[in-house]
């Protein structure tokens, strides 16, 4: 099978790769996946005052496509409100990696690992964290 | 030297132009029908088949007439699971084999079990190999056959095959060997080994895909299989089909390269081998997948720990090699060989099969090393479990949330 130009380019350069301080109560981390699973996604946003993503780091345990739909989440999440960020919808993610149907549970990880990151965020901060509808699988 | 470097000869070899050169002339000039009894088209093509028959055989240390052409060792290990359950099931219905064999085998003895046979599937121990008292404590009465491989496909454990026919036939079973990944590599010899039954294919020992051999012993005891496709009585009445010719006389030639030169090659093989796992397993976490000391000397199972397996491939885009990562197959599920090893899953995960062969260079090799080395040290810089593994975090104690 092979990858798309996209997945190449997030792959070979992946953005936003790195760490921020989990117990800074502006930092929202969200980790999802299991390594028996063979996926493991950490996504992690600072938040500033006015509920702004202003930085988004990600690393991931998986293959080329999870590690480019991660990337990819992180340059989507920079300079969203949390609100819309919780917007991010994994077949937006699928459509702009052409992602094949085999891989489509990493553009699910992504959008799980997003939803985490921000329902760590609004916890920490006394909001309620929000339920996600969809059900994937 | 020409990028993209192949290294994963245990999933198919480059065929050896003098098995090409063999072949030609039985496309156009020699293309008689090996069963066209009466014109000088027919012998001719029959007088290479026969010549093909001695060379399979000899590689082996069998005789010609032990030698039943195939399409390949699918097809092979088909005909003599389904074959000797169909002679011998008036005798027993119960054959033992182990988890680790190749899909042929495992699919074939569940068909088996749909037809009212009892089959055994044996773990291994962590290095891979089979326990021989576990095997003798499964042999019962109506056992009729056992069938385990020589030398396994993805870590390259050899199996302790004279024990095991011993043991099967001090039960009075027959012994069968899938020896597709052994057969050209090391010596393999049906009388010393006590095989009964024996699996072998071409594009495995540089020669042509789609066609392959089993052996069958006629003395000692005779051995017969009952015939999986009807037809014009072909091979002994064990398989009919007109006779892939070329394919069949490309086999032997393989088969004669293979016995000149397997010696050194399997020296310089595991040089070679050595030199790369000993270069990989520097690497922190990094470990050598099934037993070292009985393994063929040309396939290397490296996992890296906290690294993904296709993830690791693609970063090695200009090698081939293969992973048990459950990414590389549409199932999501690692390899059923590394799991039964006891290996955990993230391990299976992290794994990558180096398969060296006839064509392999030094330079090669040192490229391979080098593309590893560093894709495994990009990607732990991407990889969050890493990172917990460098801070000191038991990932056993972190509750995964399991997709």
């Amino acid at each position: 099978m092979a990858y798309s130009e996209k997945v190449i380019d997030h792959y070979t350069n992946p953005r936003n790769v790195g760490t921020l301080d989990k117990s800074n109560h502006k930092v929202g981390t969200g980790l999802v996946g299991a390594p028996e699973c063979g996926d493991v996604m950490r996504l992690q946003i600072q938040v500033d005052d006015n509920n702004m993503i202003t930085d988004a780091k990600f690393k991931t345990f998986g293959c080329g496509s999870a590690i480019a739909s991660s990337s990819l989440a992180t340059e989507w999440l920079k300079g969203k409100s949390i609100d819309d960020a919780m917007k991010i919808d994994n077949m937006d993610i699928v459509e702009e990696l052409a992602l094949p149907p085999v891989k489509i549970h990493c553009s699910v990880l992504a959008e799980d690992a997003i939803k985490a990151a921000i329902n760590d965020y609004r916890v920490k901060n006394g909001m309620a964290p929000i339920e996600s509808e969809k059900v994937h699988h | 030297m020409n990028l993209p470097i192949y290294l994963d000869n245990n999933a198919t070899t480059p065929m050896d132009p003098r098995v090409l050169e063999a072949m030609l002339p039985y496309f156009n000039e020699k293309f008689g029908n090996a069963a066209s009894r009466n014109h000088p088209f027919g012998w001719v093509a029959e007088e290479g088949v026969d010549y093909a028959r001695e060379q399979v055989a000899k590689l082996i240390g069998a005789s010609d007439k032990e030698i039943i052409f195939t399409s390949g060792a699918t097809e092979s290990d088909n005909l003599a699971i389904k074959g000797v359950f169909e002679m011998y099931k008036e005798k027993g219905n119960h054959i033992i084999t182990t988890v680790t064999e190749h899909k042929a085998i495992l699919d074939a003895c569940k068909h088996v079990e749909k037809l009212g046979g009892k089959v055994t599937y044996l773990p291994v121990k962590e290095d891979g190999l089979l326990d021989l008292e576990e095997l003798e404590k499964a042999m019962t009465n109506d056992t009729i056959l056992v069938s385990v491989m020589y030398g396994n496909n993805e870590i390259g454990v050899i199996q302790p095959i004279k024990e095991i026919s011993a043991i099967a036939h001090k039960y009075g079973a027959l012994f069968m060997t899938d020896a597709v990944q052994a057969v050209g590599k090391i010596p393999v010899d049906v009388n010393r080994d006590g095989i009964d039954l024996l699996a072998l294919s071409a594009h495995k020992i540089y020669g042509p895909k789609g066609v392959g051999a089993l052996y069958v012993r006629r003395k000692g005891p005779r051995v017969k299989v009952t015939a999986q496709m009807d037809g014009g009585g072909h091979e002994r009445g064990m398989r009919s089909g007109t006779l892939n010719v070329p394919g069949i006389v490309g086999l032997g030639k393989a088969c004669e390269l293979c016995g000149l030169e397997m010696e050194s090659e399997a020296k310089r093989l595991s040089v070679m081998r050595d030199r790369l796992q000993s270069s990989l397993t520097v690497l922190e976490e990094s470990y050598v997948n099934g037993n070292v000391e009985h393994r063929l000397p040309h396939v290397a199972n490296i996992s890296f720990k906290y690294v993904e397996g296709e993830g690791l491939m693609m970063a090695m885009k200009d090698l081939a090699v293969s992973s048990g990562s459950a990414c590389t197959s549409a199932s999501l599920e690692p390899s059923y060989v590394l799991k039964s090893l006891g290996l955990s899953d993230d391990l299976a995960h992290s794994s990558i099969r180096f398969g060296l062969g006839r064509f392999t260079t030094d330079e090669e090799v040192d490229y391979a090393i080098e593309v590893t080395k560093k894709s495994v040290t990009h990607l732990r810089e991407l990889s969050p479990l890493w990172e917990m593994f460098k801070e000191g975090i038991d990932l056993d104690s972190i509750e995964w949330a399991e997709h």
